[in-house]
């Protein structure tokens, strides 16, 4: 009975953030819905006995992305007013596609059954004993290493591509530069002068 | 009554068809553009743990942590390219984005 209230509740939310999300006129409204939608998409997996995968969820998603939209949000100056125009044209033709859509994936979702044939030996069974956390690790960094060096590959290449597209040199700025300094001779830079007394140069 | 692999399915299909909706609901404004693919992707990552939970098999949930890495990097970049289509046009709209090509 409580876990089941606990679903309702969860997934209420999580439902009605994320159609505030896409029908919020205000984006900094849209970021703070879907921070809210993910943390009840947390709760569910808690639900579901996920524990590592929810907590990186809040962490990862409410900590860094949610606060990344936040900044983009926030710094670029745009007229929102503007970009919502044509928002009553757009709403037929989305509401329609997304009816039909909701109405597949539902009856796909109301009428599969696992074939019998199959066999229900799991790749990696979810062990006893252990908490969720450790259970993972330990198929993650054994079985499945070369996916989790992967994933990594994937954060470095995305975190230097951020990095070079977004510097940018601004001319007129002078900034330090350790070879031009050591390169300074005192032939090139001082110049003798003699001066003459009572005339000055 | 019990909640059973069905009911968190159908979350994740509503929340499937939301992120689509929302696509086409601000076809100009590419920041809920990307809210509406983070949304996309939640679902999907519910129903690979829905079905790890369900299956008592640990690979799903290997599997939702890589896509919820792809996500983060996927928001990242875009997000920076939107930084710098924003410095050079002084707008976000969608339809000069096709300015781009070549």
């Amino acid at each position: 009975m409580i876990p089941a209230l606990f679903f309702y509740l969860f997934a209420g939310i999580c439902v009605a953030s994320a159609v505030m999300v896409v029908a919020s006129r205000n984006p900094v409204h849209s970021v703070l819905f879907l921070i809210l939608a993910f943390v009840n998409a947390a709760g569910l997996f808690v639900l579901m006995g996920a524990e590592f995968l929810a907590m990186i969820l809040v962490v990862v998603y409410v900590g860094a992305v949610a606060v990344l939209f936040l900044f983009v949000v926030m710094m670029l100056d745009v007229d929102f007013a503007e970009l919502r125009r044509g928002f009553d044209n757009y709403m037929p033709i989305g509401a329609l596609i997304g009816v039909v859509l909701l109405v597949e994936l539902l009856m796909v979702v109301g009428a599969w059954v696992i074939g019998s044939g199959l066999p229900r030996t799991a790749v990696a069974p979810i062990p006893t004993g252990v908490t969720n956390a450790q259970a993972l690790g330990l198929v993650l960094y054994t079985r499945y290493v070369y996916f989790f060096q992967a994933a990594g590959l994937v954060l470095l290449v995305s975190m230097l591509g951020a990095i070079v597209l977004t510097l940018r040199h601004k001319p007129g700025v002078k900034r330090q530069s350790i070879p031009d300094q050591l390169m300074r001779r005192k032939e090139a830079i001082i110049t003798l002068v003699d001066v003459k007394p009572g005339q000055g140069l | 009554m019990t909640i059973g692999l069905g009911h968190y399915l159908a979350v994740a299909a509503i929340l499937f068809t939301i992120g689509i909706f929302g696509i086409f609901l601000n076809r100009k404004n590419v920041i809920i553009i990307l809210m509406s693919v983070e949304l996309i992707l939640l679902a999907v990552n519910i129903n690979m743990v829905a079905f790890s939970t369900h299956m008592g098999d640990l690979v799903g949930q290997v599997f939702a942590l890589i896509i919820l890495t792809v996500a983060a990097a996927e928001a990242a970049i875009g997000l920076a390219i939107l930084v710098v289509f924003f410095r050079n046009r002084g707008s976000i709209a969608v339809e000069d984005i096709n300015l781009m090509k070549g």
